[in-house]
């Protein structure tokens, strides 16, 4: 029995517009609107769309035997709510088909996991929160953003009660091993590790379309073929790529659609199954345990982390960023959280990176900027000004601690403000409580005698007063 | 070669670049070049080119003996090669004004009789050309485009000629049209073009009307810097200074520095300008510096030269060039090997191979701003800048230029055979 894992993922940063240094502390809106919307318009409509009626037709035509998993970006996700809403309707459809999984990762696709815990918690749970809200699912796997991993990193996931997590098969971890089965965490054994096979993915997600490739035109028999003749212990084959894969990096021209229509049959007639990431780790056990000391990722020829975090400048900006987080977390605006979350998105990083050479093509074809100089320059001024609104609300000259123990005052004077005022409101009822009590003896006593009625009235508002001192 | 500046006076980058791409094709090995210059002082780098002065090379006869020679000319040229180039004098110019030797001056500068220094240079290439033999003529700039082109009448050698620059570069689009004669001329004539930019060879291909297919790039480099100059330290106060170094003309686009200084002046305190050099805009740079209230931190140098240069550059934290039309533009180089981080127009040429900079438009004052800003404001650039350019700029070399122009030369010469 062998078994494919299908996993898209499915990511857009908000991108910042240009935001010149004499914007700094006047301009607060950061975003290229227009930019954000052409591009998630475009994509969609290229990809994101008609993958989704591929998938669905897959799943129809198979009699649910096809399965798939998503994770699905916070920022993305509000994009598509934002300029695509009919993509989330589509994904609501597909869900229904109950044959769709979505994975666990942070709201902003951000980096956090390398350097604030709490903030990396933080995230994760509002994705999965925004993920329940729109689909009414609660993820049970975790794949980090870029698949950045590290023993640390597993122990925190692990922590907050997931089953497993996602990763790449890079070759530096695995040596001689093979990705085709499931590991678990060398820092937390009970959680459970699925690896990219980087092979087959890219075979599809790179390679498809090109002509110069050895195994161009890739059919789904053939591809279906080279499944089956694993050797027969390797019984998991798992699939991740961008879910732009299907439609905008192999066109439509390509036959990429037909290619994955074809897939299901095939796959049936060789007895290969579809799993989802939660079904493959309920199935199967680890083989072994999995030891990663430095982050990992699935980017690069070196798969680590060097594409966001590789030279001076991303590392500059990543320190400034982190710098206020704890900050931020004081604060209760709704609109710094939400730049503070938008400005994390690893994306802004990756602008940044200077491997200009072989991998470093890659790079520039994403970026919205002509030299990684320029993205430095446009994040900074940005950051600059998000920093200034961030010390509007609590002044740098303030230590962290003794800003905390003035917000603990804070806080408890507030506690002791409501405390009281439950008081005052108890003693006022009271009083009416008496009052009506009074008005209705009195009522008794008017009967007998009349002229007495003024007096309760006379004896409120002195009553009043000392409530008010209380 | 036929060029017309030759270190240590020089007047702009045509002799650096002449003398840096000599050097580095000597140094490819198996090379003899024999360079003319309008006027030698005597005092040039004479270990891989045999220089030749127009000046002393007699066009009319005259019995003069050996001492005499030794004693007039004797600290540029060697007297036995007066002799052989005066056993090739071709025509009677008695008519022209020669001097005892019967040589003709130049002033080697660019003065107003320009173009009868052209003509007359043009006519001592012709017993130059009859006396050294040689394989390829390799004319620098449009000065010496006439001595190139008679030169190959003589010889029926290759002509390859260099555009260091174009009167469209130097005028912003108003050309002089004596000179773009002789510069399309020269091109006419020429086997092989070659440009110091792919910016150059569009030009020369649009508006020179050339075959592409004879154009090529060549990109300048630089000269490792001396152990002497590299050492330069200069003392950096509180406040950043921000330079923009060169001739203040209209191809520079000086203006553009002050406007954008201006906006960053508005913004921060701690920035300091100077606009380093001389030129025909200089009063008009500081009228509108003085108009944009910035004058008390916007600083003018007045021409610097040689050591003064390298010690503007130490003390500078950010180098500007926004040059409106640069057929290349050396100085962002040599800012890069004093560690000063740049911000170039994207019209340069050295733009096109250059990675370690920031690159913006020229009419773009605002990006322009910004730069200059995150330049002084976020360390992290500056280093990054700093560092990576002093990597960046080891590898750009004048060797590497010089094997690119061999190889021209042996196609041109095969392309005769």
């Amino acid at each position: 029995m062998k078994a494919i894992c299908f996993y898209f993922q499915i990511h857009q940063p908000f991108r910042l517009k240009t935001y010149r240094f004499f914007n700094i502390g006047n301009d607060h809106y950061y975003y290229d609107d227009f930019a954000n919307d052409e591009i998630i318009t475009r994509i969609a409509h290229r990809s994101y769309l008609p993958a989704n009626q591929t998938l669905l037709e897959m799943i129809n035509a198979s009699n649910k035997q096809f399965k798939v998993a998503f994770s699905i970006s916070g920022t993305a996700l509000e994009q598509l709510e934002q300029y695509v809403p009919e993509f989330i309707e589509s994904m609501k459809e597909l869900v229904a088909t109950g044959c769709v999984e979505f994975l666990s990762e942070t709201y902003a696709h951000s980096l956090a996991s390398l350097k604030e815990t709490e903030e990396f918690i933080e995230q994760v749970k509002q994705h999965d929160e925004k993920i329940f809200q729109l689909f009414g699912q609660r993820p049970t796997v975790f794949r980090n953003t870029e698949l950045i991993y590290s023993d640390d990193i597993s122990a925190v996931v692990a922590s907050m009660g997931f089953k497993a997590a996602i990763t790449d098969g890079a070759k530096h971890i695995l040596g001689w091993k093979s990705p085709n089965y499931v590991y678990s965490s060398a820092a937390a054994p009970q959680l459970k590790l699925l690896l990219k096979n980087s092979k087959m993915s890219d075979d599809i997600s790179f390679r498809f379309s090109n002509p110069d490739w050895n195994d161009y035109p890739l059919t789904a028999d053939k591809y279906i073929d080279w499944i089956a003749n694993l050797p027969q212990e390797e019984q998991i084959v798992n699939l991740f790529m961008n879910y732009e894969t299907l439609g905008e990096l192999q066109p439509r021209e390509s036959g990429i659609f037909e290619f994955m229509k074809a897939l299901p049959r095939f796959a049936a007639e060789r007895g290969i199954e579809f799993w989802t990431p939660s079904e493959t780790v309920a199935k199967l056990k680890s083989v072994g345990e999995l030891s990663v000391p430095y982050p990992m990722s699935w980017a690069d020829e070196a798969r680590d982390t060097s594409a966001w975090l590789g030279n001076d400048l991303q590392n500059e900006a990543f320190n400034k960023l982190y710098s206020v987080a704890e900050r931020v977390n004081l604060c209760t605006d709704r609109r710094l959280k939400q730049d503070w979350m938008y400005l994390q998105a690893s994306d802004h990083f990756y602008y940044m990176s200077t491997k200009h050479l072989n991998d470093g093509a890659v790079h520039s074809h994403y970026s919205p900027y002509e030299s990684p100089f320029q993205a430095f320059m446009n994040y900074m001024n940005v950051l600059s000004d998000f920093i200034v609104r961030v010390e509007e609300q609590y002044p740098l000259s303030i230590e962290n601690e003794e800003l905390n123990s003035l917000l603990t005052t804070i806080r408890n004077q507030s506690k002791e403000i409501e405390q009281l005022n439950r008081e005052i409101s108890l003693l006022r009822t009271n009083i009416i409580n008496s009052e009506d009590e009074d008005k209705a003896a009195e009522s008794q006593k008017a009967a007998a005698k009349t002229t007495a009625a003024k007096k309760p009235a006379a004896r409120k508002t002195p009553a009043k007063k000392t409530a008010a001192k209380e | 070669m036929f060029g017309w500046e030759f270190p240590p006076h020089i007047l702009g980058g045509l002799g650096t670049a002449s003398y840096g791409l000599t050097k580095g094709m000597w140094e490819n090995g198996d090379m003899d070049i024999t360079f003319v210059i309008p006027k030698p002082w005597g005092d040039e780098d004479r270990q891989f080119a045999h220089i030749i002065g127009a000046n002393s090379t007699p066009v009319v006869w005259r019995d003069v003996n050996w001492d005499y020679v030794q004693n007039r000319i004797g600290n540029v040229m060697d007297p036995q090669m007066y002799y052989d180039l005066r056993d090739h004098i071709y025509a009677d110019f008695n008519y022209m004004r020669t001097n005892d030797l019967g040589c003709i001056e130049f002033s080697g500068r660019y003065p107003d009789n320009l173009l009868e220094e052209i003509n007359n240079y043009s006519i001592v290439a012709g017993v130059i050309a009859r006396t050294v033999p040689c394989d390829v003529i390799h004319s620098h700039d449009w000065l010496t485009y006439p001595a190139g082109i008679h030169a190959k009448q003589v010889t029926g050698k290759p002509l390859v000629i260099h555009v260091h620059a174009t009167d469209f570069d130097r005028s912003r689009g108003n050309v002089n049209p004596t000179v773009y004669g002789i510069e399309r001329d020269g091109m006419n004539n020429a086997d092989h073009i070659i440009t110091v930019s792919e910016l150059t060879r569009r030009t020369v291909i649009e508006k020179y009307g050339q075959d592409p297919a004879k154009v090529t790039t060549v990109h300048n480099a630089v000269e490792p810097l001396s152990e002497e100059i590299r050492n330069i330290k200069m003392q950096h106060g509180k406040d950043k200074v921000i330079t923009f170094l060169g001739r203040i003309t209209m191809q520079k686009g000086p203006e553009y520095f002050v406007e954008a200084a201006s906006m960053v002046l508005h913004k921060t305190h701690n920035v300091r300008f100077v606009m380093a050099g001389s030129g025909d805009m200089m009063e008009k740079m500081i009228r509108l510096a003085a108009d944009r209230d910035i004058a008390d931190r916007f600083h003018f140098t007045g021409f610097l030269r040689g050591r003064q240069v390298y010690e503007m550059l130490a003390a500078s934290d950010v180098y500007v060039m926004p040059s409106v039309s640069e057929p290349f533009g050396i100085s962002p180089l040599e800012a890069m090997q004093m560690g000063c981080p740049s911000i170039i127009s994207k019209q340069s040429g050295c733009a096109e191979i250059l990675e370690n900079v920031i690159k913006v438009d020229y009419w773009d004052i605002h990006a322009m701003a910004d730069a200059m800003f995150a330049l002084v404001n976020y360390p992290a650039l500056h280093n990054h800048l700093r560092d990576k350019g002093l990597a960046e700029i080891d590898t750009i070399q004048w060797k590497k230029a010089g094997a690119k122009v061999i190889n021209i030369y042996n196609q041109v010469i095969n392309n005769r055979k």
